[in-house]
């Protein structure tokens, strides 16, 4: 009998029928959802805290309510993923608690500081970029709420990356030091953002049941290849270059090749001992301490008004 | 000799001994969670959309507000506490739905009608 669930299952899957919340899931492919999608709902929360730091000292008006407009698109992409991840059977403050415990992971890029405004720039146009790439992908997740999220959440990236392109082109057309601000955040977020991807395939010598769930539809390296390729051609309109001498057009292949990573660093700050694991943490534990007079007098302000209406 | 890997993905990262402590958890739980339904223009239904946690129907309607409107989807906001949703069982769908399965005289396409006779 279990055999013929998992049977009818995989056959959906196969079929290309999205997974629903109420539906018959293996236990692993509940377990691997719940974990993916924690984690990219951390990861959109965190990614707040490197941007969060530019919002009083954007360089205009205008660029402080740009920049605040994206980041509470963040917040509402951490939120969308969150009720999605609840709809797996897991409570939202035992999501939250596992980030805070540093059980659960976020992706390592937000552990890189962002140094001068142009950093802001280089988030938009490198991370979100690599963001969106993965992204458009998870749109065809199988299972049904996580799909959706990822629709919801592309329509809204697209603006993330162009504006932080706009804000490098600005530069790239200013003053030389600005020219130098705008090159010197892409010289520092280039290679964290090829990290985005994550370990090579070939490291792995299981079959892949994250693809054969249909949970996800490319490899890292194949994310990554299309990443490089689309970046390279970006840069030459921005007048800049990107920090890698291997980096070359191959005729052959019609790619761009380009450098090895630094995995001995990718493997570093996955540890936790990036430039800045620890204060993100910190930060998140903090707002959430600090929040709790908040809750609970929300809490007992509905009960209050309950009360009252019953009366 | 057994060689074992894992292989990794974007938004997905390893797992490592975690650092840092584990925060107690509180003794009360989440805020109700509510299902938010929009309308995204006049004379359209209200669709759902995704749900939220508040801690009343008020907040609720406003939190939708934020998370599912920023950018003009909607005119008009339904939240309904996800405990008041009652479904049908999916594991049930086949004879739940069966009785629908041979009625194709209901559709318009089962009756042929000759050429001549228009708009019908």
């Amino acid at each position: 009998m279990p055999q013929e669930t998992e049977k009818i299952f995989q056959e959906k899957i196969e079929g290309e029928i999205k997974i629903e919340p109420k539906d018959w899931m293996p236990e692993k492919y509940r377990q691997t959802l719940i974990r993916q999608i924690s984690q990219h709902a951390h990861s959109e929360i965190v990614g707040m805290l490197p941007e969060r730091n530019w919002i009083t000292r954007a360089p205009s008006l205008k660029r402080k309510a740009i920049l605040l407009a994206k980041v509470q698109d963040e917040a509402g992409h951490g939120l969308y993923l969150y009720s999605a991840t609840e709809t797996l059977g897991v409570t939202r403050e035992q999501t939250i608690n596992d980030l805070h415990s540093g059980k659960a992971k976020y992706s390592s890029i937000f552990n890189y500081p962002t140094l001068t405004w142009a950093d802001i720039g280089a988030i938009g146009w490198l991370v979100d970029g690599a963001a969106i790439l993965n992204q458009v992908m998870l749109t065809r997740a199988s299972y049904g709420p996580y799909a959706r999220a990822m629709v919801r959440i592309c329509k809204e990236e697209s603006f993330h990356q162009r504006q932080g392109f706009e804000i490098l082109l600005v530069l790239s057309r200013g003053t030389n030091e600005q020219k130098d601000m705008c090159q010197d955040a892409i010289n520092r977020w280039w290679w964290p953002s090829l990290m985005m991807f994550g370990p090579h395939d070939s490291e792995s010598t299981h079959s892949d049941q994250s693809m054969k769930w249909k949970i996800k539809r490319k490899s890292n390296d194949e994310l990554r290849q299309n990443f490089v390729d689309m970046i390279a051609e970006q840069a030459k309109v921005l007048g800049m270059t990107l920090p890698d001498p291997e980096l070359k057009w191959n005729k052959e292949r019609k790619h761009y090749d380009f450098g090895e990573i630094n995995w001995e660093e990718f493997w570093n700050v996955v540890k936790g001992n990036g430039p800045c694991n620890k204060e993100r943490l910190e930060v998140r534990r903090k707002a959430w301490e600090e929040g709790k007079w908040v809750r609970e007098a929300a809490e007992a302000y509905a009960e209050k008004k309950a009360k009252r209406k019953a009366a | 000799m057994n060689f074992q890997s894992r292989k990794n993905y974007y938004g997905d990262i390893p797992e490592e001994k975690g650092n840092g402590n584990i925060i107690s958890s509180d003794a009360r739980t989440d805020w109700p969670l509510w299902e938010i339904f929009i309308r995204s223009k006049q004379g359209l239904d209200h669709k759902h959309v995704g749900s939220l946690h508040a801690a009343d129907a008020q907040m609720a309607i406003e939190n939708a507000r934020d998370v599912y409107t920023r950018r003009m989807e909607g005119i008009s906001i339904w939240v309904v506490e996800s405990k008041y949703v009652h479904a049908s069982n999916p594991d049930d769908a086949g004879n739940f739905y069966e009785p629908a399965e041979d009625k194709v005289y209901r559709h318009p396409t089962f009756y042929d009608l000759p050429d001549e006779v228009k708009h019908m």
